[in-house]
This record gives C-alpha cells, sequence and structure tokens, in this order.
C-alpha cells in the first residue's frame, strides 16, 4: 500500500492497521520513520517544504512497493510519504514491511527506503536564517 | 500538442512548471526537444545544460535518445531529494 498525503500520520495506528492485514502470516515487522531535522550542512532549518510530481510519485512508490514484494517473501508493505511544508521533527515518511521471517522484513524495508531516496520524485526546500535553499545531495 | 513539466530548483530557474505547446517539427526525440527548448535564451541554454538532470515521459524516467511523441507529457527534474 502506498500513499502520499500532507497530513501527518500516526505510527502507531499504521503498525497495528498492517499487523491487523497480516492475520497470522507474520513473524516479523520491521519499519523505518524519517524525520525533519533541524540541522543541514550547518545551518538551522526552520522549515522544510517537500515538492513533489504529482502521478509519477505514486507510480514510482508503487513499482517500489512491487519489487520488494517480488525480492522477498512479504506478507505485507506500506510506504507512506508526506508533502507539503514541515517543521523541524515532523515525520516525512513512513516505510514498512511485513514477513513470516525477520530477515526478509530488514533486509525489504531497507531496500524501500535507500530506493524511494534515488527513483521517487520528491524535493526538498529548506527555509534556513539565511533564506531558502534546495537540498542537493540526500 | 505536447505537455511540458518543470520541478524543484528548475522550476523556479524558469520561471514556469507546466506548459503546452505543438510537437515542433525538427523534435523527434529527448535530446532534440532539449536543444530546441535551449534556443529559447541563455537562462534556458544554461538550465538544461545540467546533466545531472532527469528526464520523464508519461511519468518514465527515459534516456536522451527516446523518442517523442504528439500527446506525451515530457518533465525535466533535478535529482530527487525525498525520504
Amino acid at each position: 500500500m502506498i500513499r502520499v498525503q500532507t497530513e501527518d500520520f500516526d505510527t502507531g495506528s499504521e503498525l497495528e492497521q498492517l499487523r491487523e492485514r497480516c492475520a497470522g502470516q507474520a513473524g516479523a515487522v520491521v519499519c523505518f520513520v524519517g524525520l525533519v531535522r533541524e540541522f543541514n550542512e550547518a545551518e538551522t532549518v526552520l522549515t522544510m517544504t517537500l515538492e513533489h510530481y504529482p502521478g509519477m510519485t505514486e507510480k514510482a512508490l508503487g513499482k517500489i512497493e512491487q519489487e520488494a514484494r517480488r525480492r522477498w517473501e512479504l506478507t505485507d508493505a506500506i510506504i507512506i510519504h508526506r508533502v507539503g511544508p514541515l517543521v523541524p521533527n515532523d515525520r516525512i515518511v513512513f516505510v514498512a514491511a511485513a514477513s513470516a521471517h525477520r530477515k526478509f522484513a530488514f533486509q525489504a524495508c531497507e531496500y524501500m527506503i535507500d530506493t524511494l531516496k534515488t527513483r521517487a520524485p520528491f524535493w526538498k526546500n529548506e527555509t534556513t536564517p539565511e533564506g531558502s535553499r534546495w537540498v542537493e545531495g540526500n | 500538442m505536447i505537455r511540458l513539466r518543470y520541478f524543484a530548483s528548475l522550476r523556479e530557474t524558469l520561471g514556469r512548471g507546466d506548459e503546452q505547446l505543438e510537437l515542433p517539427e525538427e523534435v523527434n526525440d529527448v535530446s532534440s526537444l532539449t536543444r530546441w527548448l535551449q534556443s529559447r535564451g541563455k537562462v534556458w541554454e544554461c538550465a538544461l545544460s545540467d546533466s545531472r538532470l532527469h528526464v520523464a515521459i508519461n511519468q518514465e524516467v527515459v534516456k536522451p535518445d527516446t523518442p517523442v511523441s504528439d500527446g506525451d507529457e515530457v518533465a525535466w527534474f533535478p535529482p530527487v531529494t525525498g525520504g
């Protein structure tokens, strides 16, 4: 399941719903939560705005989820990514993988977040005391 | 008609994020379309010469020699920084 949204998500509730969908088939759930840092390259970050390419974003995330399901035996997989204005400590992204075996869940979770960072069309713009700038490199 | 999209820093540099135009006669692939856009002036020539830019046709990342056809949506964007 993939979702792109401006509103926050509840990590506890997402994990609980994922657990319920597994219906006894999973032995492990691994999740990753990405947060907005209040510093980047020695500068204070006041706000961060995430731009994306609506349509292509959903396709790219869907492909990443499908590829993870193809490579590992997953009971469930989920990617949630926020867009729009955020502030330090806000949640940006949630990735979780459930599998019968913990090794598959760990590997699939890492694959999904690593691949998302190089393939999904999101761009971060930070506001610092010096002004706004596009984040380069990730 | 083709639809052109520009994102993030490129959108800001070019001063637009979205436009439509008749497919120029001399354009048959991504690199000839990029060259055609670069002929619009210095800002376009410079911004689109950045070798780090990615191009997508109909929301799939493509290569410079990928053909462009009438009805396509073509997007240029800098390296992604999500997650």
